[in-house]
């Protein structure tokens, strides 16, 4: 039983990229990265978002955490003393007391890390940055953090260059927790790991929500993953979010045509199982020029006249499920069906 | 081992790989990057290498067609390619790495279309451009006559408006339509065997499933076999015939696909199969994983190279011994000591 | 008890045991300094290059003490002489010697010729007397590594021969290597100072500094260089000596010579701000004082190394190319430029070839410094 408050709610967030031409660097056009996205993550809950590359998953990750100014929306934040605060507006230097309550973790295992610092000293930097001045007491904590994601402590002396790619997520997970974060922000942690070693931190990072109360918005561009570790999920397409629903309901019942073509399109690990897929025609709408009307129009079977003229919003279909599509009620949408691992083997 | 599957089909396999080794001599000491691997492809099936990375997947390719970079070198092993029409099977590995033979072999009755679809073209000449010089470095054709059929090709991949995108530089296409480009001219001197490696890995799910249907569509229209090499059983399960598992260099297990899924025998299959995250899972399930991580290159494990990470490992015998490439059935091989016996002396 | 342990258990405890040997070990806990020395140690023609540039560098610094005869002394009577041997052993015992040689006209030509009298042995002492010299600048001293005893080494032994006008070549050899090897070091100091600097805040603040920064690079760039220095050198106050001159305009032209680094120093930063460890610290709370010392610069001091010894060789060859042109150093200034400018009559090389040996050095300075930059660059990034 999860209490049911919210912990960061984001309004109409919107970030564009201008796009300079020419000597003078003048603005030609803007891209439209993240463009009027609304959702809510509730304490101790974990949120995917997901999409194609270049939908602006990442961007939306770097708002949240003010690595990026928003161009306009509300990113509100419940700290830990309780207050709620608008991020997207205040002034970095206001930001300081309570932004590593918000912490990262990255999908790049070997760009995250300083290849020049020790463990230790990777570890250690958000406590010494935090104030804890004497050496032994950062000693400890790292210590405890190590052994929190189930590494060894004694390779604290270590340079991140004697690790795989798996140990090296786990020491970026350690440095995320150094500072006791309510609000982690995972950007593809596991997508550049190896199959086998996905599964580790996964399941690390399960267990360490249940001992540590985390809240996690979790980005990613696999589905499978994304099954296995979230509450709810928010499906994104070019810059827009198309739907939001519980993971099951998501899966199960898809109520937006993008987020079915999406599960069907994932191959599924099952020779038995190979079905005619869904195989949408043409590419990604570029966010510089979107589409008229519903962006997914041009690619989309059930679209009608009024998709090309008219952008759907934001609807809840049924309680907990929100899809952006005129034709949500009307059309009938495969999704898959949750059976167990869907192998049988031995 | 050839022989037995040779006889069971009654067909001798168009490509039979027998104990590659592949070395790399490098200055921290020898990377065996392939270390045995036998395994063999039938005419007009899709053939799947899986594994982790840095199993020697891309390597073992990288040997067929015999551009292994220095410091590398198959240092062992049979390549054997039979042509319909002749007699004996040339052993690929044996030939001159930059000889006329080979040269013939490579982008002729041997296609490979790569995992990054940007570096495997020049970024100075259009796309057309080399695919023409492709064709016409392999047939005896005009240019006009090339250039057409350049066009035919970029239509059968899907690329729409081929008469322009003919003259594009590979930079103006975005990642799907690269990776088409790459087919069209591994196409384009109708290859007997295509070796895919990764072509899908850098492509989003969307984009990924059109280069699959693609992909099986040519190949039922060609009759040509496929080598797909990928570490994601998705696309293994639903692109392939056959199933080469390869651990640390070597072929831990093979045999048709449905079998390998549904009934794998070695551990590592095993483990693999239960530890990736399935979308048919139950929400916030923990994945059984595989312990440890995959060794350093430099520090192979003795004996069974999955021992210290295998859950049924025998002390004494898997970390002592290694086993051997048997078969369990017809088709099916793994090399593990649960399915046979250990030879009597340690070999060295 | 290995086959009681479910891979899935072992998910909950610690990480496995990373079978580490001791070398590998010592990998894992080495610095980047480590790193880059065992790697630069791999780099054999690196390691002798950086053994000859020492050596230079001493030469350089015992210029005089080297040096037997007063570079400057000039004496009509001892014109071209060709370079003498050395006999080392004299009967079977050590006693290193060179022949006096002996004055004479050729008959026909009428020129003045020399030949060795084996009769007349000049024995070598070390440690010897000879011309007072102030000894780096401090203290006065007449010690030199050889000399006759009592006699005049000046007059007596020639190791390289001598120029036109009689002045001993292996001593002005010494004394050159020290001007040729110091004279631009200002002006790269200035360069490396102006270019990190430059190069950091306009990759560090981006925006209008950026820009403007990027433009004055872009002018700098466009000046050529020829033109401004014969002007520069008109311009200076017509009571400087050589040297000085010289000194000044290296360092004027230094100001226009830190663009490359710049753009070096620039790139790293624009790059080093994307990588995801930086943003990392940001998000910790790491003041960006903090970021830009210890989680940037760390990444590129040791490229800044390895551009700044290839920036060495440039200013050795740029001193000796515009003195031999008659636009550097001039006499009574004594570089390899200036020697080898002596050598431009190719009918004194011809009859005099050793006239040429400066060129000797600055072949194989310049080669070294470059071989040296080289190994320094495959070893600045030890992660790569
Ligand atoms: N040029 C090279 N020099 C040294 N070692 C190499 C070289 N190329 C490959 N290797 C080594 O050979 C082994 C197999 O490499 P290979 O690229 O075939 O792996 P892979 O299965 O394709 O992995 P991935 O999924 O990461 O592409 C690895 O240990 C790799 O480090
Ligand atoms: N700094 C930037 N300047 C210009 N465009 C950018 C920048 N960062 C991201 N974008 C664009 O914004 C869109 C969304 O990017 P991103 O959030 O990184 O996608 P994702 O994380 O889903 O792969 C893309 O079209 C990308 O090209
Ligand atoms: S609004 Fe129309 S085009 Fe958009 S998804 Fe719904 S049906 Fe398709
Ligand atoms: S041989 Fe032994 S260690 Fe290797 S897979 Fe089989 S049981 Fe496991
Ligand atoms: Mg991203
Ligand atoms: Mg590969």
């Amino acid at each position: 039983m999860r209490m049911v408050v919210p912990l960061l709610e984001v309004r109409n967030l919107q970030r564009f990229f201008p796009i300079r031409k020419g000597l003078l660097r003048r603005i030609v056009g803007q891209v439209r990265a993240v463009d009027d996205i609304s959702f809510h993550i509730n304490k101790g809950e974990t949120l995917s978002l997901v999409g194609e590359s270049g939908c602006g998953k990442t961007t939306t990750a770097r708002c949240i955490l003010r690595a990026l100014k928003p161009t306009s929306g509300e990113v509100l934040f419940q700290t830990a003393e309780g207050e709620v605060v608008d991020t997207a507006e205040l002034p970095k230097a206001a930001l300081k007391p309570f932004r590593h309550q918000m912490q990262m973790i990255f999908q790049d295992p070997f760009s995250s890390l300083n290849p020049r610092m020790t463990v230790f000293d990777i570890v250690a930097e958000p406590l010494l940055a935090s104030g804890v001045k004497s050496r032994e007491q950062r000693r400890r904590r790292v210590e405890e953090l190590l052994e929190l994601v189930r590494l060894r402590p004694e390779f604290m002396q270590r340079f991140p260059h004697a690790f795989s790619g798996g140990q090296r997520q786990r020491i970026g997970i350690a440095r995320a927790l150094a500072l006791n974060p309510s609000l982690i922000v995972a950007d593809e942690p596991v997508s550049a790991l190896d199959v086998s070693v996905q599964a580790q931190i996964l399941n690390l990072m399960l267990d360490l929500q249940d001992e540590l109360g985390l809240t996690y918005l979790f980005v990613a561009h696999d589905l499978s993953v994304v099954k296995h570790i979230s509450d709810r999920v928010a499906v994104m397409y070019v810059g827009k979010i198309v739907e939001i629903a519980e993971t099951k309901t998501l899966f199960k019942a898809p109520k937006h045509p993008y987020t079915e073509a999406l599960l069907s399109a994932v191959p599924k690990p099952d020779p038995r199982r190979r079905s005619e897929r869904i195989v949408l025609q043409g590419e990604v709408a570029d966010p510089a020029h979107p589409p008229s009307g519903c962006y997914f129009h041009p690619r989309c079977a059930h679209a009608i006249d009024r998709c090309k003229t008219e952008t759907p919003s934001l609807e809840e279909i049924q309680p907990g499920q929100f899809v952006s599509c005129h034709r949500a009620r009307e059309i009938s949408l495969n999704g898959v069906e949750a059976q167990g691992n869907g192998m049988t083997i031995g | 081992m050839a022989d037995q599957i040779a006889r069971a089909n009654g067909q001798p396999p168009m490509l039979t790989v027998e104990g590659l080794k592949t070395y790399f001599f490098t200055d921290e000491g020898t990377v065996r990057a392939v270390d045995g691997a036998s395994f063999e492809v039938q005419a007009g099936k899709t053939v799947g290498i899986v594994g982790e990375s840095g199993c020697g997947k891309s390597v073992t390719a990288l040997s067929i067609l015999r551009i292994v970079e220095r410091p590398g070198r198959i240092v062992a092993g049979q390549i054997l390619l039979r042509r319909p029409n002749a007699k004996a099977p040339v052993d690929l590995a044996l030939l001159e790495a930059e000889g006329a033979e080979i040269r013939a072999i490579r982008g002729g009755e041997i296609a490979l279309v790569f995992q990054e679809p940007m570096t495997s073209f020049s970024p100075h000449y259009t796309i057309g451009n080399q695919i023409v010089e492709t064709i016409q470095l392999h047939q005896d054709v005009g240019k006009e006559e090339a250039r057409n059929r350049t066009i035919e090709l970029l239509r059968m991949v899907g690329i729409p408006n081929p008469e322009r995108r003919i003259d594009e530089y590979p930079f103006e296409l975005s990642g799907g339509l690269r990776q088409r480009m790459m087919i069209a001219m591994a196409l384009s001197c109708n290859p007997k065997i295509l070796i895919a490696d990764e072509p899908t890995t850098a492509l989003d799910v969307t984009t990924q499933a059109q280069i699959l249907d693609l992909l099986r569509d040519i190949q039922q229209r060609t009759q040509m076999s496929v080598i797909i090499i990928t570490h994601d059983m998705g696309v293994i399960a639903e692109m392939t015939d056959d199933v080469i598992v390869m651990y640390l260099g070597r072929v831990v297990e093979s045999g048709p696909v449905d079998e390998i899924f549904h009934q794998p025998k070695h551990p590592y299959t095993q483990a693999l199969l239960r530890s990736i995250p399935s979308i048919f899972a139950e929400p916030r399930t923990k994945l059984p994983t595989i312990a440890g991580s995959i060794p350093h290159p430099h520090n192979r494990p003795t004996g069974c190279p999955f021992h210290p990470r295998c859950a049924e490992a025998m002390p004494g015998i898997c970390d002592r011994h290694e086993p051997r490439l048997r078969p369990i059935s017809e088709a099916h091989f793994a090399s593990c000591f649960l399915y046979h016996e250990p030879e009597a002396a340690p070999p060295s | 008890m290995r086959k009681a342990k479910s891979p899935a258990a072992a998910d909950n405890g610690i990480d496995e045991a990373l079978v580490t040997s001791a070398a590998e070990e010592r990998v894992s806990v080495a610095t980047q300094w480590q790193l880059m020395w065992w790697r630069f140690r791999k780099h054999r023609l690196a390691m002798i290059s950086g053994v000859v540039i020492l050596a230079f560098y001493l030469v350089a610094i015992f210029a005089d003490f080297l040096a037997y005869a007063d570079p400057q002394s000039t004496e009509a009577f001892r014109s071209l002489i060709a370079p003498q041997p050395i006999h080392f052993f004299d009967e079977g015992r050590f006693s290193p010697h060179v022949f006096a040689l002996i004055g004479k006209r050729d008959p026909r030509t009428f020129k003045r010729v020399y030949e060795p009298d084996p009769e007349q042995k000049v024995p070598l002492r070390f440690f010897a007397e000879g011309y007072e010299y102030k000894f780096l600048g401090i203290f006065r001293t007449n010690r030199h590594l050889i000399g006759v005893d009592g006699g005049n080494a000046e007059e007596l032994i020639f190791l390289l021969g001598t120029d036109q006008l009689g002045r001993d070549l292996w001593s002005r050899l010494m004394i050159a290597c020290r001007l040729s090897l110091t004279i631009g070091l200002a002006g790269v100091t200035l360069s490396l100072v102006l270019g990190v600097l430059l190069g950091g805040i306009s990759g560090l603040y981006g925006g209008a500094i950026d820009t403007l920064i990027q433009r004055v690079i872009e002018i700098l760039r466009s000046i050529p260089t020829i033109p401004l220095w014969m002007g520069l050198a008109a311009a200076m106050p017509r009571d400087w000596g050589v040297v000085q001159v010289y000194f000044a305009i290296t360092v004027i032209l230094s100001l226009i010579g830190w663009t490359d680094l710049a753009r070096v120093v620039r790139g790293r930063f624009l790059a080093l701000r994307e990588e995801d460890f930086v943003l990392a610290a940001e998000l910790a709370g790491v003041s960006q004082m903090r970021i830009i010392l210890r989680h940037m610069a760390p990444s590129f001091l040791s490229h800044i190394i390895a551009a700044t010894t290839l920036a060495l060789p440039n200013m050795i060859i740029s001193e000796t190319a515009l003195s031999f042109l008659g636009l550097g150093l001039r006499p009574p200034a004594v570089s390899w430029g200036v020697l080898l400018q002596d050598a431009q009559n190719i009918q004194t090389v011809a009859l005099s070839p050793w006239l040429l040996s400066a060129a000797l050095p600055v072949v194989v300075v310049i080669l070294a410094f470059n071989f040296l930059g080289d190994g320094l660059r495959d070893a600045a990034d030890p992660y790569g």
